[in-house]
């Protein structure tokens, strides 16, 4: 028996968010007395895996597949299963992802198991019932969920455990060898575009975001050197991903990436409820706005009321002098 | 060609969220019910897909009370041919999937559709279990969906960018904007809605795996710390000695 953990790599190295899951499993396999086992089909080599030792793992199974360059859905749950069935997991855990948010469910259905997602703290178990913190109506409130079944899945929120590199464990890495089904490959992968050196935004521990306050897509350069400063990743809001201004992979809110960063820095985003709604699990917010009673300051722990295209440069330029 | 797009029966997003019974129980009391914004993506999609394939049939489906039957009428009204309400409050993902594949089996969809989530709950799981439960593929979350014959070819979301897939007839797609814009109903389409059918049908099975036990609101925010324009560098210092996240 033992816990089981999903992890993503991006280039070759561990996502932060994976390694979030990591310590969260750990946790969970410590308080039912279990060992952790992760699981690993992505690009990330032996070394890189055996290193997971660290943040608690015990054994990291490995899949490799050439058919397995671009991850889907099947095929992913497919190793889960059979990782599940050969390991007598009763519990697997995920980080969010646009990956394992179609793997997931489909795992606890394939499994019968009970799943909670978007879980925000580290669950509680007691006997056969694991009770799950749960993000709910776009970060305006929380769920206390009991969940069922012989196996149960949960899905993290990014930022909700933090990653603990001292586990002090030795991760032996072995080959997982999967039985495919004919179905699992009937995605064919056509091609893949991605913005290429910088933060991704989910991951970003810091978030520079720009509303329609910024008046025009030509004005975003001061946004980007504030966050190549910080090494932070861009977002903007709803109107300005609707205007074309930004890409929509940068749109931040109810209905476009919900972030928990360290740090969300707001520059001319007035706050409607539903951009909130997408940042309210940052950690420390920041608005800089000309509108002092624009809501973004209601949800904002620092403020700057004033006309950003004179603050963002000189705040860049202090920023860099702090360094 | 037959659609079947699933809808949720969800508070507005501008809603202040509230609960009552001792944080046991969502306070209803003058709150507006809309369809699911990303559901509403997955049916305004849906819509254009029956209107260029002659011949295709879109239903609507919602598990819920009597109460979500307005809701399913915007639906109608919006360009859905017929309804479906499963009499259930849908509590559990895998009770409401159960009941969504239990309808699907019987029909035999080509294409279903739903948002990539609901926004009350946040499960994102229905979909991806109703794909599983028919042994089909799930897409999520789909940004563009284009159907060539009996192939799709779908743009998804991935982290920092998107990726475009190429897949069969049937699947399951949880959708998100920019798939298709909002469909404003018509005065005709609100008046046909009115004559068009909604079935009632009773729920199968009835086991669920998860329950909400409480509620719980997040801690208020303390109140903001506002720094002079002309003193950006007391920003730099208070983040870093103070929040400490620099």
């Amino acid at each position: 028996m033992s816990v089981l953990v999903f992890i993503e790599s991006e280039e070759g190295a561990i996502r932060k968010s994976s390694l979030e899951a990591v310590s969260c499993a750990f946790a969970l396999a410590q308080a039912t007395g279990t060992e952790l086992t992760a699981v690993s089909a992505g690009d990330a080599d032996e070394n890189t895996l055996a290193g997971l030792g660290a943040y608690g793992a015990s054994k990291v199974l490995k899949v490799s597949d050439s058919r397995l360059a671009t991850l889907s859905g099947k095929p992913v749950i497919s190793i889960l299963q059979q990782a599940v069935q050969q390991e007598g997991s009763k519990l697997v855990v995920f980080a969010i992802s646009s990956l394992t948010d179609a793997v997931a469910p489909g795992l606890a259905a394939r499994l019968k198991a009970g799943l909670a997602t978007n879980v925000v703290a580290v669950p509680e178990i007691s006997g056969s019932t694991l009770t799950a913190k749960r993000s709910i109506y776009t970060g305006k409130a929380f769920s206390f969920t009991e969940v069922s079944g012989d196996v149960k899945v949960i899905t993290m929120k990014k930022n909700a455990v933090e990653a603990s590199a001292s586990a002090g464990k030795t991760a032996s890495v072995q080959a997982l060898a999967v039985n495919f089904s004919d179905t699992d490959f009937v995605l064919k992968h056509i091609s893949t575009e991605k913005a290429t050196g910088d933060v991704l935004l989910p991951e970003a521990e810091i978030v520079v975001s720009g509303g329609r306050g910024l008046k025009g897509p030509e004005n975003w350069g001061m946004i980007e050197d504030l966050a190549k400063t910080l090494g932070a990743a861009t977002a903007c809001s709803k109107p300005v991903s609707d205007l074309n201004w930004r890409p929509h992979h940068e749109h931040v809110g109810q209905t476009g990436i919900k972030v928990s960063p360290n740090l969300y820095i707001a520059i001319g985003i007035s706050g409607a409820i539903q951009h909130v709604a997408g940042i309210s699990s940052s950690k420390v917010i920041v608005a800089i706005n000309s509108d002092p009673e624009a809501p973004i300051f209601k949800a904002a722990d620092y403020g700057i009321v004033g006309n950003a295209f004179e603050i963002v440069p000189k705040l860049t330029a202090a920023f860099k002098a702090a360094k | 060609m037959k659609i079947l797009v699933c809808i949720t029966h969800v508070p507005d997003t501008t809603t202040r969220i509230t609960f009552t019974d001792n944080n046991t129980r969502f306070n209803t009391s003058g709150v507006q019910f809309i369809i699911g914004p990303y559901d509403d993506y997955a049916l305004a999609r849906g819509i254009e897909l029956k209107d260029a394939t002659p011949g295709t049939t879109l239903t609507a489906l919602n598990v819920g009370e009597a109460e979500t039957e307005p809701t399913i009428r915007k639906a109608l009204a919006a360009g859905a041919d017929d309804a479906i309400r499963i009499n259930a409050l849908p509590t559990d993902a895998w009770f409401v999937a159960e009941q969504i594949a239990a309808v699907a089996k019987a029909e035999n969809y080509d294409l279903i559709l739903m948002g990539r989530e609901s926004i009350d709950f946040n499960g994102g799981q229905v979909h991806g279990m109703v794909a599983e439960l028919l042994d089909i593929p799930c897409v999520n979350p789909v940004q563009k969906l284009d159907l060539t014959g009996t192939t799709a070819r779908i743009d998804r979301e991935i982290e920092g960018g998107h990726e475009t897939i190429e897949l069969s007839l049937p699947f399951v797609a949880g959708c998100q904007e920019p798939i298709a814009e909002w469909k404003i109903p018509s005065m005709r389409g609100i008046m046909s809605a009115r004559t068009k059918q909604l079935k009632v049908v009773q729920p199968t099975g009835g086991e669920k795996l998860t329950s909400v036990k409480s509620f719980e609101m997040p801690p208020a925010k303390s109140g903001v710390k506002l720094i002079p324009a002309d003193k950006p560098e007391e920003l730099v210092r208070l983040l870093k000695t103070e929040a400490k996240v620099i």
